[in-house]
């Protein structure tokens, strides 16, 4: 039986490589699973799957799926206001969020350090537990509209997206990487008499593209999975994000082949998203050791 | 002056115009969404409603089935119900104790001939009218039956505990099916109840004490449930049914690929069926297990909420709707059991000697309740997580008794749910 030579580097790379490929197929099956079972009638969708032909795209093929779950639903609908009330929400959190980091890190002030510790602990308090008492809440809220005033935010973009601006993992994640950050940077632009936005806004922020991707990709999968919250509190179909409208294809009788067809056209954004920022994502996880 | 007085009068009599030709809104909620047919049907019955008169217009609102409880609970919360709410049959009695429904105020000579099933009531009062009523049937095929000399059972002469069980067995020995029997326990949730809860009635026991639906003790752990439960348990236990990790997938169509022999489903599963064995296809009894046999009944039904400040226009909505041509549409479009017979007649699969008319008769017949209490929705989830960890080996007494102090505690936590 031949020994393998830990110092023959081609076949450790070869063993590496197989590993690794071993994973990323692991991971890639589902997608191409769901992708190819979208283009598949039913029938054919269920007799595959006891077998390797699941993962691929033979016998009928065709578009129908897709056609008919744009036909069961407004998937185009649901899909714009599940990207609206992300995109918001990212680059709404992105600001607030850093903004608060950076007072808790470079700004002296009295109390920052108790503050700092109540947000980190609301990270173990589960939104379920805070949903009732935030549903009454939002229901009580005056806004000033095109109606005029008026009470509640019940079925609105709003009510989706302003709870969800500030989280204290998203605070965590900013101040940690501040932190790291060298403090002569900032000492010696105050000496310059930069101000404090000034150096947010110059230094601060353009040093931070790791940071922001990390807290941008967490954010964006929080929000875009959002499911409980806009249950309660969206009853109008014209508000409702993707995930509440996959519960349109859970029929008695379901049709797997739309569910897959929904599946794959809601899970295209989110995978835009992801390879737009990748780069920055990776480099973020090795340098700051954060998973997501 | 006089042409001052003039356009007072006219915009006065455009006011007045406006105001006797403006109706007033009513809004609506709806389980339907992604239904294609169904939304169609109710979207024609609003529209009609709205056309047919001047006082009312209904606005309509529909919501997937999976989160539609949820968004309900959660706009009663906010104090945001809508007029008009449709509501599952044995959900009402906890919707109308919680305070979302009020008692419905409609014409009750216009549903005397409704089947039973379809009239929610609690504490003496209607709550909530069904346009449909559902019901649940051994299918199988007549050559399957030939095929191993087993008895086409009827509703006057049922299959009994032993020769079903037989039955089973004997089909099981052939070798020719995955399971004889297809109980569907890949359907978790409600089914549970639904379809095996009359298996448990049928042998004695309940999921409650409908004496005084104060406990559930002796109904649901007494001689009768435990003898259920360990037959329940054996069916598993011998490979007649598929377990708990039955493929969804091979639910909805393993009978009609062959996989199973019988198949204990729906009647909105049956059109289908038909389409696949036609005149081979049997919808047969419940088998009797020594107290008669029982089938489950009550579907969605109509309702007006608590906070609606036009429950005369609600229910005006709902009797419009209660017309025996838009019962039949329903069934048409879904295969829903019509709650009349004259609607049954005006259908293709339940009119006298249609392909589905043993369902109709199934509902007349064998149907019963869940038990009618505020404190139904915990009692079916314990019920459940009960059958699923007997069919999954664990003891039979033990494990009804620990489901019986479950339900009891909720009901001694909601002070006896108003009983």
């Amino acid at each position: 039986m031949a020994q393998i030579d830990p110092s023959n580097r081609g076949l450790r790379l070869a063993v590496r490589y197989a590993v690794l490929v071993l994973i990323a197929v692991i991971f890639i099956f589902p997608l191409v699973f769901m992708v190819v079972s979208s283009l598949k009638p039913d029938q054919q969708l269920l007799s595959d799957t006891g077998s390797l032909r699941a993962f691929l795209p033979v016998g009928d093929i065709s578009l129908d799926n897709y056609a008919a779950a744009f036909q069961r639903a407004p998937v185009g609908l649901f899909i714009f206001n599940s990207v609206l009330v992300t995109a918001v929400t990212v680059v709404l959190s992105l600001l607030v969020c850093s903004l608060a980091a950076f007072a808790f890190v470079f700004l002296e002030w009295r109390g920052s350090g108790l503050l700092l510790s109540i947000i980190l602990a609301t990270l173990i308090v589960p939104f379920e537990t805070i949903a009732i008492p935030l549903l009454l809440i939002v229901n009580q809220l005056p806004w000033i509209g095109l109606d005029g005033f008026t009470t509640g935010w019940l079925n609105s973009y709003r009510v989706q997206i302003l709870p969800f601006v500030s989280d204290g993992l998203t605070i965590f994640l900013f101040v940690q990487y501040f932190r790291d950050l060298p403090r002569e940077l900032i000492e010696a632009s105050r000496v310059e008499g930069a101000s404090w936005w000034m150096i947010y806004r110059r230094i601060v922020m353009p040093l931070s593209g790791p940071v922001l991707a990390t807290a941008a990709i967490l954010k964006f999968l929080v929000m875009y999975n959002q499911y409980l919250w806009p249950l309660m509190v969206v009853q109008e179909e014209g508000y409702r994000p993707v995930m509440v409208g996959l519960q349109y294809f859970f029929q008695l009788n379901r049709a797997w082949g739309e569910i897959m067809a929904y599946l794959s056209l809601i899970t295209l954004p989110v995978l835009a998203f992801y390879f737009v920022l990748q780069r920055a994502f990776i480099s973020s996880i090795a340098s700051t050791g954060v998973k997501g | 002056m006089t042409r001052t007085n003039l356009m007072a009068g006219t915009i006065l009599a455009s006011a007045l115009a406006t105001g006797a030709a403006a109706q007033t809104e009513l809004s609506m909620w709806y389980h339907g969404a992604g239904n294609e047919v169904e939304s169609e049907i109710i979207n024609r019955i609003v529209g009609d409603f709205n056309e047919s008169q001047d006082e009312w217009e209904v606005s309509l609102q529909s919501f997937p089935q999976g989160s539609y409880n949820d968004s309900v609970i959660a706009a009663a919360l906010a104090g945001n119900l809508p007029d008009i709410l449709d509501v599952d049959g044995p959900v009402m009695p906890n919707w109308a104790w919680s305070g979302y429904l009020q008692p419905l105020p409609i014409d009750e000579s216009l549903i005397e001939n409704f089947l039973p099933g379809t009239k929610g009531e609690w504490n003496g009062e209607l709550y909530s009218i069904g346009l449909w009523d559902a019901a649940v049937a051994m299918v199988t095929r007549q050559s399957y039956l030939d095929q191993f000399d087993i008895r086409v059972p009827t509703l006057e002469e049922p299959w009994t505990l032993e020769e079903f069980d037989a039955a089973l067995v004997k089909i099981k020995e052939s070798g020719e099916f995955a399971y004889p029997l297809d109980l569907g326990m890949a359907w978790t949730g409600e089914w549970y109840p639904y379809a095996f809860s009359p298996f448990l009635q049928s042998f004695g026991g309940d999921i409650v004490d409908r004496e005084t639906y104060s406990t559930a003790e002796g109904a649901l752990n007494g001689d009768a449930a435990v003898e259920f439960g360990e037959w329940w348990q054996s069916l598993f236990e011998r490979d007649l049914v598929p377990g708990t990790s039955q493929d969804p997938a091979d639910r909805d169509n393993g009978f009609v690929e062959g996989k199973y022999a019988i198949s204990w489903n729906g009647n909105w599963a049956a059109l289908n069926i038909l389409n696949e064995y036609g005149d081979d296809t049997l919808f047969l009894p419940a088998p009797d297990f020594g107290n008669g046999p029982v089938i489950g009944a009550a579907s969605w039904q109509f309702g007006v909420s608590a906070t609606s400040e036009h429950p005369e226009g609600a229910a005006a909505f709902i009797e419009f709707a209660l017309q025996d041509e838009y019962l039949a549409a329903f069934s048409n479009g879904i295969g829903l059991i019509p709650p009349t017979e004259s609607a049954a007649e005006m259908t293709e699969n339940y009119k006298e000697g249609g392909p589905m008319a043993a369902f109709y008769e199934l509902s007349e017949s064998q149907a019963k309740l869940r038990p009618v209490t505020p404190g139904y929705v915990v009692a079916a989830k314990v019920f459940e997580k009960a059958l699923a960890d007997i069919a999954n080996g664990a003891d039979v007494q033990d494990t009804l008794d620990a489901a019986v102090d479950e339900i009891d505690a909720d009901i001694e936590r909601n002070q006896g749910y108003g009983h």
